[in-house]
């Protein structure tokens, strides 16, 4: 126990950096996927095709697999990303986009079209009808999809772990290494601190729920 | 000019509002629009009527483009529907529409239905677009309900605001696609008396409906529609005791009957 106590500066830090990650990630995630989600909608096919493809490309590629994509083989191409966090957040932002993306859409499609019928008929143009009357509505039945994909990102941040920045996992690791005898003390401590930010997020998930519950 | 029964004086009536051309749509192999050639004046009344299917939803649609027509033309006082864009959503902001299902927007109040058009669209200030729209829901009876959600009005209520909510936008016309038909019956005439009182201030509307009190009411014209072709066009009098052809008195005997 007192090993655990000791560690806590670095568990703090481990847990800062986790945070950082899923916080910056889950906030661009929440914006590209929403974009993604209105080209999916467009009436231009062209948009649909480009969100569609990003979409299953982040859906469908492993996550370690957009990891290497952006830590080591966009800089042997020539692009060179600062290490560390950057590359980490580009490819968890990558990644969650297309899950928020799904989660949206899914939303936009349980807004019945009379909505959006009823919204043109007044005279307002594709991204009013879009912003004005569609996704308020569709946001409110997407919430919960929404935290879902956001506690599952708060989790997918370990994989940064294999790339070179030291959050939760990797400093579980570090710990585990340096105090073998605690080693599962060290990793209910990691544990302990996911749950720190999952747990809250699914509380406020239910709360969101029961509050913008509305009837049709 | 009064004609027998009804209220509406053909003779008064205006130089064509809407005007389609030769309209065709398909769907697939459904061929809904056939050949559609209909002028409605400005300040005419025009009910149109026909069997489930015969393509009155589509021609309405049409009508703001809603849907999409393969051929022929639709002009709204002399201009052609753009087909996309800005120059649409203008257009579509003249033409009022009603639909049966009344589709006010769910997540705001009755008050907010009716200023989403004229604040976001016309650009009017929110007070001068409030002012106006509670003087509309006055109109339509149902004031008392401003500050509610759409889901706590009745049926009846909902689409007498959703009649507001076009009229704010200043149409030149109003199209209603069965705007009774989802309707209770003990519902059925609060909107009724609402469009016969648009009607007799000069609207110009386009009303799909079976209500035959409404057309002999409030109507110029009737126009029958039976499988994507306008069949007959009469004065409702005349239409509704001495059709022409033999599928409008079938569906007249059908409709009569019950
Ligand atoms: N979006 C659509 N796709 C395919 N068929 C349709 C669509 N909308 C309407 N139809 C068909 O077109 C025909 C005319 O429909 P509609 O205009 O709604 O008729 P009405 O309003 O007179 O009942 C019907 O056979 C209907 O099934
Ligand atoms: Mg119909």
């Amino acid at each position: 126990m007192d090993s655990v106590i000791e560690a806590l500066p670095r568990f703090w830090d481990g847990f800062t950096t986790t945070l950082f990650l899923a916080v910056v990630s889950g906030v661009l995630s929440l914006v590209f996927g929403t974009i993604l989600a209105t080209f999916r909608v467009s009436p231009l096919k062209s948009l649909r095709i480009v969100g569609a493809t990003i979409v299953e490309i982040g859906r469908n590629t492993p996550l370690t697999l957009v990891f290497i994509f952006f830590v080591f083989i966009l800089p042997s191409m020539g692009y060179i990303l600062p290490l560390g966090r950057v590359p980490a957040i580009i490819a968890l932002t990558v990644y969650t986009s297309a899950f928020v993306c799904e989660a949206v859409r899914s939303g936009i499609n349980s807004v019945s079209v009379g909505q959006a019928e009823a919204a043109r008929a007044i005279g307002l143009g594709s991204t009013q009808t879009l912003s004005l009357v569609v996704l308020p509505q569709a946001l409110r039945t997407v919430v919960p999809p929404l935290i879902n994909v956001l506690i599952a990102l708060t989790k997918n941040t370990s994989v940064a772990a294999g790339f070179a920045v030291v959050e939760l996992t990797a400093t579980g690791r570090g710990l585990a290494r340096d105090y073998p005898a605690d080693v599962l003390w060290m990793l209910l401590g990691v544990a302990f601190f996911y749950l720190l930010i999952t747990i809250p997020a699914g509380t406020l998930a239910g709360y969101i729920e029961r509050k913008v519950v509305f009837s049709r | 000019m009064e004609h027998s029964g009804s209220t509406a004086a053909a003779g008064s009536l205006g130089d064509p509002l809407v005007e389609l051309k030769g309209v065709n749509k398909h769907f697939g192999e459904l061929h809904v629009l056939q050949d559609i050639d209909l002028t409605v004046r400005r300040g005419e009344v025009l009910v149109v009527i026909g069997p489930s299917g015969s393509g009155k939803s589509t021609l309405c649609r049409a009508i703001n483009r809603l849907e999409t027509i393969d051929d022929g033309e639709i002009l709204i006082d002399g201009q052609r529907l753009p087909e996309e864009g800005k120059g649409l959503a203008q257009l579509r902001a003249d033409v009022g529409m009603v639909f049966q299902s009344f589709n006010l927007f769910a997540h705001k109040t009755v008050l907010e239905n009716v200023t989403l058009g004229p604040v976001k669209v016309r650009g009017t200030k929110t007070a001068a677009a409030k002012e106006e729209a509670m003087t509309l829901l006055e109109r339509v009876g149902v004031a008392n309900q401003a500050r509610k959600m759409p889901a706590q009005l009745s049926g009846g209520q909902q689409q007498r605001v959703a009649i507001a909510r076009a009229l704010a936008m200043r149409p030149k016309v109003m199209l209603f696609d069965e705007p009774t038909s989802a309707l209770d019956p003990e519902m059925i005439n609060e909107v009724l008396d609402v469009m016969v009182q648009l009607a007799s201030e000069g609207m110009t509307m386009v009303v799909v409906t079976h209500e035959m009190g409404f057309a002999r009411k409030a109507a110029h014209r009737v126009v029958f529609m039976d499988a994507g072709q306008i069949v007959e066009e009469a004065e409702p009098e005349k239409f509704f005791t001495d059709p022409e052809s033999e599928r409008a008195q079938d569906f007249l005997s059908k409709i009569l009957t019950h």
